[in-house]
């Protein structure tokens, strides 16, 4: 692979963040209406929005994970295995969707 | 204020509101695993959030670390990606993030209170 | 014997890839190939290196994608299936064919304040620094930068923002920042801080990976976030 581990997290941060922020206003849009909304909620019953809903918490455990890692090589004295948060970065993600995938 | 100085503090915002969000998110997808494991319906979730003090305030600050947050996340993607650097960049983030605000804080309203 | 069959940029930023057929050998290196072409094939080729031992960095240059030191590139290490692509060193302006225009890189290595700036004088006596000390180990881990550019070659963020002072001018104000006989240390966290400078790193190790010395420009970079952060909360940028 022409790029390094960490090239790669970061990209997933930054392309996770990306989803987010532009998830985040339709999120508290809905929100807004109170969970109440039966017909809202009939809605989010169909698979395709359990998968969607799936997807964004992956995304925000891969942002965190990211993140984590992004606040670790700045604020912790360096060393070599700080290298190594990548993995951190994606166990969390991986670990996340599948809690979440067990769940649903 | 020097330029550099404000570049500067908004890398410090963007850290520290990483750091509270790193918490409000453990929190947050804890609770969603929680709740979707239990087949909690909307009824039920409310009867427990409503009027839930403790809870307004958690997601109330989680509410404004995400306005501090991700406003200026994009601020570096426009820059980097789109090569929109300037006054009309930064007018447009500070409405991203009154937006966020307005709409979050509706949100945990709507669901808190 | 077997052959190489290299493409190699030639022109400036327009031009095209020209193919060469070249005598493959055993310890062959990529600068081995590059001559070759130069001396054999098409004395017009422009390329530049100095030591061919790995000492200097003059011989940086991108192969099949990557910033290396061709010196220090076996061709076995690097050519599938008998192909090699080299071209100009990234994210600098092409002076002509192999050599890229250093000038921008050397003038943000001025612009984050990457000079020594002393107050001593001949009448002094020696500072007293203890290798030792906290500072200067610091400091040590990131001095033996050569100014080669493979960093800089292979930093994204100064591919997408042009003002970016980049990994080597940033590594190399790090090691000045831990020096003790350093008097300039205000402007320099000053020409180091917010979007031009360390606070646009975003720690995709690019730099940290491909440096032929092994330093860690986004450790350095990290340094100095520390640093200007203490001076911003002491209202001292």
């Amino acid at each position: 692979m022409r790029q390094g581990s960490s090239w790669w997290v970061a990209l997933v941060h930054r392309l996770s963040g990306i989803a987010l922020a532009l998830f985040l206003p339709a999120h508290f849009w809905v929100l807004g209406h109170g969970l109440a909304m039966d017909g809202l909620l009939k809605w989010t019953e169909q698979p395709a929005v359990k998968i969607a809903e799936w997807g964004i918490v992956v995304l925000l455990a891969a942002h965190l994970g990211g993140g984590l890692r992004v606040l670790a090589l700045e604020f912790l004295p360096w060393r070599d295995w700080q290298k190594s948060l990548t993995a951190v970065a994606a166990a969390l993600t991986v670990g996340c969707g599948l809690a979440l995938a067990l769940a649903l | 204020m020097r330029a550099v100085r404000s570049q500067t503090l908004l890398w410090v915002a963007q850290r520290a509101s990483a750091a509270v969000l790193g918490a409000c998110v453990v929190v947050h997808l804890a609770t969603i695993i929680y709740a979707v494991r239990g087949g909690l319906s909307g009824a039920e979730i409310l009867a427990r959030t409503r009027g839930n003090g403790a809870w307004f305030a958690f997601y109330a600050l989680f509410v404004l670390a995400v306005t501090v947050h991700a406003p200026i996340g994009m601020r570096a993607v426009l820059g980097e990606w789109l090569g929109w650097r300037g006054r009309a960049r930064d007018a447009v983030l500070l409405a991203f993030a009154m937006l966020l605000g307005v709409m979050g804080m509706r949100a945990v309203f709507a669901v808190f209170a | 014997m077997s052959t190489l069959h290299v493409r190699i940029w030639r022109g400036g930023a327009q031009g095209a890839f020209r193919e060469y057929e070249v005598p493959r050998h055993e310890s062959q290196t990529v600068l081995d190939v590059v001559t070759h072409v130069q001396r054999q094939l098409d004395a017009t080729l422009a390329y530049r290196y100095a030591c061919r031992v790995g000492m200097c960095g003059s011989c940086a240059m991108t192969v099949n994608g990557r910033p290396r030191w061709t010196c220090r590139t076996h061709v076995d290490k690097v050519a599938r299936a008998g192909r090699l692509e080299v071209a100009p060193l990234r994210n600098l302006p092409v002076i002509r064919d192999l050599v890229a225009d250093m000038r921008e890189f050397f003038d943000k290595w001025a612009r984050a304040k990457g000079q020594f700036r002393g107050s001593a004088t001949r009448t002094d006596d020696f500072a007293r620094v203890s290798p030792a000390s906290e500072q200067r180990r610091l400091a040590d881990a990131a001095i033996e930068c050569i100014g080669c550019a493979v960093c800089y070659a292979a930093c994204d963020v100064v591919a997408w923002s042009p003002d970016y002072l980049g990994p080597a001018a940033l590594n190399r104000a790090w090691t000045l920042v831990n020096d003790q006989r350093d008097t300039a240390q205000a402007q320099r966290l000053r020409a180091v801080a917010g979007d031009a400078g360390c606070h646009s790193c975003h720690t995709h190790m690019s730099c940290t990976d491909r440096c032929p010395k092994e330093l860690s420009p986004t450790a350095s970079i990290a340094g100095l976030k520390r640093a200007t952060l203490k001076a911003a909360l002491r209202d001292e940028l």
